[in-house]
């Protein structure tokens, strides 16, 4: 085995040791440790995902069991290509974030704000590397109990409530989980993937027995459907997301739910396996509720009077189209599900970190009738918005375009009219409500404030730091690089996917 | 239908757990009965997870002087999971606590409702 397949477990290790190095350091030195893990962390990730792709996927035993016993990682394509996309979100929102993270935090408790984000991305790289289910379901409470720290480092009022609402919902989601790990580990004695694989496909050929698989398929499914966000399960977003610091809003809407749904999609392609899934009438479950997020979450953030619950609104149609692409099913489904998790990490988080500066030059207000002419005052931050706005309307060029593409492309090859024509409709109407709520936003933000004296109303030149900018600029790259070339990407997911049985 | 419940008679008491405190957590509005829910869900879990490992008759499995007899021994993997699942849900509920008290010390309240309703007033004089 070479010295690189090493190199998942000591992320995750060295994620937690400078979480718990973090605590000890003062602020200066807390962020630089931070700093210094994420580029090791992307790094490391860059070298795994090119080894994999060049040899084969690994399974990494820790201990001394072997398969059924012990306990395993295991790294493959997709694994490391969304893995290095949270990374670079990871990587850029805390510099872009910043300038804020130094107002709205206590100067007392950044070394412990920065101890969180390391625990975190220790929680999310286990996450994606895990192949055992019970290490996930441990690092899923590790990842909600350090977001929501994440969350309530602000320390306002209405942070904390934001706090404690979103902790119920996620205590509620992950113990389904964690009932749903209990009864597949009755019924199969197993925990590792692989195994709990073939006992679960050796089960199901008795017919008797397919209730109780959906069943428990069916509480994983809800469990982490509550805690990603999907329709009906949305309501806590807008103000978890809406009032929490950027740096955080960005991290939780673009990589926490993020890897929940990854989790989901693991436990559906390497656990029940996807023949066993098509039998189900669970699939058309997730499509519908995915298509009513699409559609909820919409009509809610046109409903929205403030520009961040509008965002934070859209994040719940956002997550409603990959579980709408799930529903489809088939690899091309959950292809496209991948391929817009992705896309939408880049956009979301970069809107996060905009709108703030936007709200900063309409003397902090987030209504929409303050935010008139926001972007004539900051033209960078304006025009970021809007790349990022079209991008979440679906206009060529950006990676909005090319994941609604590929769930319609997705819809037409699961050969049922019924599906494609409910998605189509779906994807239509949806777009237009997009279409709508952001460009609405866009337009109004560039027009001239009604009441301003013309001779004032000169735009107010603003330097940007480099540390805002850079970050800024690199999640618009690769955002376009997805819009550009889907085919790299979709053929890398494709082979991620091959790889992953 | 009814023996299978009496022969499984821990795991169904497990599940009847798992619904009460699954619908307090829920339902309740007291941040305080909320928790007591939330550790009535958790020991659920746990009882139907130890009910798994447990094999009538047999011991716990620690070697005493050397001898390692695996018919004497229960499973042991449930039971570690059950161990896991505790340290999980003590810090989610010292976490949950903690908050708990904040929300105490601001708004003098523990219920849910009439927090976020004074989060409301406190929203419209701040704008």
């Amino acid at each position: 085995m070479d010295f690189i397949c090493n190199l998942p477990l000591f992320m995750i290790i060295a994620s937690l040791f400078s979480s718990v190095l973090c605590l000890l350091l003062k602020k200066k030195a807390a962020y630089t440790v931070c700093g210094i893990l994420m580029v090791f962390l992307t790094t490391a990730d860059a070298i795994v995902l090119y080894y994999t792709y060049a040899h084969s996927t690994f399974t990494y035993p820790m201990g001394e069991f072997p398969a059924p016993w012990g306990n395993e990682i295991r790294a493959g394509v997709l694994e490391c290509l969304i893995l290095l996309v949270f990374m670079i979100v990871l990587i850029c929102s805390i510099p872009a974030g910043y300038r804020y993270l130094r107002w709205e935090v206590d100067e007392t408790k950044h070394n412990l704000y920065c101890a969180l984000l390391n625990l975190s991305a220790a929680a999310v790289c286990a996450l994606v590397f895990t192949n055992d289910i019970f290490t996930g379901y441990v690092f899923l409470e590790i990842l909600t109990l350090a977001s929501c720290g994440l969350m309530v480092a602000t320390e306002t009022g209405r942070i904390v409530l934001a706090g404690v609402r979103y902790m119920i919902m996620n205590l509620l989601g992950s113990s389904l989980f964690l009932l749903g790990v209990v009864l597949l580990y009755g019924m199969t004695g197993h925990l590792l993937m692989v195994p709990l694989h073939e006992s679960l496909a050796e089960i199901s050929t008795d017919p008797s027995m397919m209730l109780t698989v959906t069943l428990v398929v069916g509480v994983l499914t809800i469990g982490l459907a509550i805690k990603s966000g999907l329709f009906p399960f949305y309501f806590w977003m807008p103000d978890t997301y809406g009032w929490s610091t950027p740096t955080t809003a960005a991290f939780m809407s673009s990589v926490v739910s993020k890897a929940y749904i990854f989790l989901l999609i693991k436990v559906y392609w390497r656990v029940i396996g996807i023949d066993l899934l098509e039998r189900m009438p669970l699939h058309l479950i997730v499509l519908a509720l995915g298509i009513a997020g699409v559609i909820f979450g919409s009509v809610s953030a046109i409903r929205s009077n403030d520009v961040n619950r509008m965002v934070a609104y859209s994040s719940a149609a956002q997550i409603g189209y990959i579980f709408m692409s799930l529903g489809i099913g088939g690899r091309a489904g959950y292809i496209a599900a991948i391929f817009h998790l992705l896309g939408h990490s880049v956009t979301k988080s970069l809107l996060f970190l905009v709108t703030p500066r936007l709200e900063e030059v309409a003397d902090n207000s987030m209504i929409f009738k303050d935010l008139q002419g926001s972007a004539l005052r900051d033209r960078t931050s304006g025009l970021l918005f809007t790349i990022c706005s079209l991008s979440m309307t679906g206009i060529p060029l950006f990676a909005g375009f090319a994941s609604k593409f590929l769930i319609l492309l997705a819809a037409w090859d699961s050969s049922s009219y019924g599906v494609f024509t409910a998605v189509l409709i779906a994807l239509a109407v949806s777009t237009a409500l997009n279409a709508l709520y952001f460009l609405r936003t866009v337009i109004r933000i560039y027009s001239h404030p009604e009441n301003e004296d013309p001779e004032n109303a000169e735009p107010v030149r603003r330097h940007h730091s480099l540390g805002y900018l850079i970050p800024a600029w690199t999640l618009v790259a690769v955002n376009v690089f997805l819009g550009l070339f889907p085919a790299i990407t979709a053929g890398l997911i494709d082979s991620g996917f091959g790889m992953l049985l | 239908m009814l023996d299978a419940l009496l022969n499984n008679y821990q795991e169904a008491v497990a599940i009847i757990l798992f619904g009460i405190g699954f619908a307090t957590l829920l339902f309740q509005r007291n941040l305080i009965r909320k928790l007591i829910g939330m550790n009535i869900m958790d020991a659920g879990l746990f009882l139907f997870l130890t009910s798994l490992g447990y094999i009538h008759g047999r011991k716990a499995p620690i070697i005493e002087e050397g001898k390692i007899l695996s018919e004497a021994f229960i499973n042991p993997v449930p039971s570690g999971l059950v161990l896991t699942g505790i340290v999980v849900s003590v810090s989610v509920t010292a976490v949950m606590l903690a908050l708990t008290v904040r929300l105490y010390k601001r708004y003098h309240t523990l219920d849910m409702d009439e927090i976020y309703a004074m989060t409301l007033i406190e929203r419209e004089e701040n704008d």
